[in-house]
């Protein structure tokens, strides 16, 4: 397990949104274009790099009963930072992510991270670990929201691809399009998956399941130590 | 705005999930079998309203008083998650069949984007109290709607025969859209 193996196994091997799945809801809504897609981006490495290094410098001191709350509160505070960071610095960004910036602290890639790496591992291998999910989810919303810019208004990070005669394709903007593109990407990624793992003559892999190694399941667990 | 308007707005133009984009990680995870669905629609309604009120209280009493809005999602999250905890002791130990129902659904509840997004959505919008709750009552019910309808849809998936890069979250999603794209057709009921 070295630094490097954390870091680029959020590049691709796990890449949040597309073999992990997850955080769907900012994949979904903040990806109309590229830009807006990359500053979300930005602001879940931030906020996933620091709550891994928080919690993973914490682990230790934390009882295991109350480990969930204790990463919700440290999510929330880095979140309340990133709001007012992207305020001063970045409102017309801010503004175009709306709810979305709030709502990072429920991002499940957050609580989902710090439940199944760094509540057990040491800082150094969390921060790799967060930096390379984050900045796979940032390639990940980049790619997505590159995809519907360019069909949607023919434009790419805003400036024109296409000749004049390109008719946008107003679907792929709005949320069906959304939707079905995400849908259709994570079928690609499975294909791919399932390609290789032939190839390599390996049993094929797990189709990813929806929500695996989200909060909930992280909460459920949480609750069974409670009771038990 | 008229309250028969904005029932219609809620479940059906703006739909918290298909149009908002709020709430997919239990609409794609629990949206199997239709009684999960229901339990986890219920679920939902009661928890955004309550929660509704409650972050509305923090945040008319508490935060804007002493200048602390930028609090609002700090305090909003630990509130939800305190009031989970709280309906969820309250339910077993006072209406066990309610809390037979729910009780596996509250604690997932806490970090369902849809609830804390409901608290941020009236307060940007500057609703008073009364109108909060009737939104976020009508925008979770839209949110049981499509849940509903989603896990009708998948009970049949099951049985078609699917290429196996497509199963699971995949055509899940690809349902969503074509479900969004029926939605989208009320548009032109509101302008």
């Amino acid at each position: 397990m070295s630094i490097v193996k954390e870091f680029t196994k959020g590049l691709w091997k796990e890449i949040p949104p597309f073999r992990l799945v997850l955080g769907l809801c900012p994949t979904l809504a903040v990806t109309k274009t590229a830009s807006d897609g990359m500053g979300m981006g930005a602001a879940v490495i931030f906020v996933l790099v620091l709550s891994n290094v928080i919690i993973s410098l914490v682990r230790k001191i934390i009882p295991k009963k109350v480990r969930i709350a204790c990463f919700i509160v440290i999510a929330a505070s880095l979140v309340v930072s990133v709001e007012l960071l992207m305020q001063a610095y970045a409102y017309p960004l801010y503004q175009s992510l709306g709810i979305f910036v709030p709502l990072i602290v429920v991002n499940c890639i957050i609580l989902g991270r710090a439940e199944a790496f760094a509540a057990k591992n040491p800082v150094l291998m969390s921060a790799a670990d967060g930096l390379g999910m984050g900045i796979g989810f940032t390639l990940s919303l980049t790619f997505l929201g590159a995809l519907r810019e360019i069909f949607g208004y023919g434009k790419l990070f805003g400036s024109a691809v296409f000749g004049p005669a390109f008719k946008p394709f107003t679907f792929m903007v709005e949320a069906p399009g959304a939707f079905v593109c995400l849908g259709l990407i994570l079928a690609a990624m499975n294909y791919l998956a399932i390609w290789q793992s032939k190839r390599a003559g390996l049993p094929e892999p797990a189709i990813a399941a929806s929500c695996g190694g989200c909060r909930a399941c992280a909460i459920g667990e949480s609750k069974q130590i409670v009771e038990g | 705005m008229d309250y028969f308007l904005m029932l219609i707005s809620a479940i059906f133009v703006n739909n918290i999930l298909l149009a908002q984009y709020l709430g997919n990680c239990p609409f794609l995870g629990c949206s199997k079998e239709k009684g999960v669905a229901f339990g986890m629609g219920a679920a939902v309604i009661f928890v955004a309203v309550m929660a509704t009120a409650f972050t509305w209280i923090m945040q008319k009493w508490v935060l804007e008083p002493y200048g602390l809005g930028y609090l609002q999602t700090l305090v909003f999250i630990l509130v939800i998650a305190a009031l989970v905890q709280f309906v969820e002791m309250f339910l077993k130990k006072m209406v066990p069949p309610l809390y037979k129902a729910l009780g596996i659904f509250l604690p997932l509840i806490t970090t369902n984007c849809a609830v804390l997004g409901i608290a941020i959505l009236v307060q940007r919008k500057e609703f008073g109290l009364g109108m909060s709750l009737y939104y976020s009552f009508v925008a979770s019910l839209g949110f049981t709607l499509a849940l509903m309808l989603m896990a009708g849809i998948r009970e049949r998936l099951v049985i078609a025969r699917l290429p196996k890069s497509l199963q699971g979250t995949s055509i899940g999603l690809v349902m969503a859209g074509l479900m969004s794209l029926t939605f989208f057709a009320f548009k032109g009921m509101i302008e």
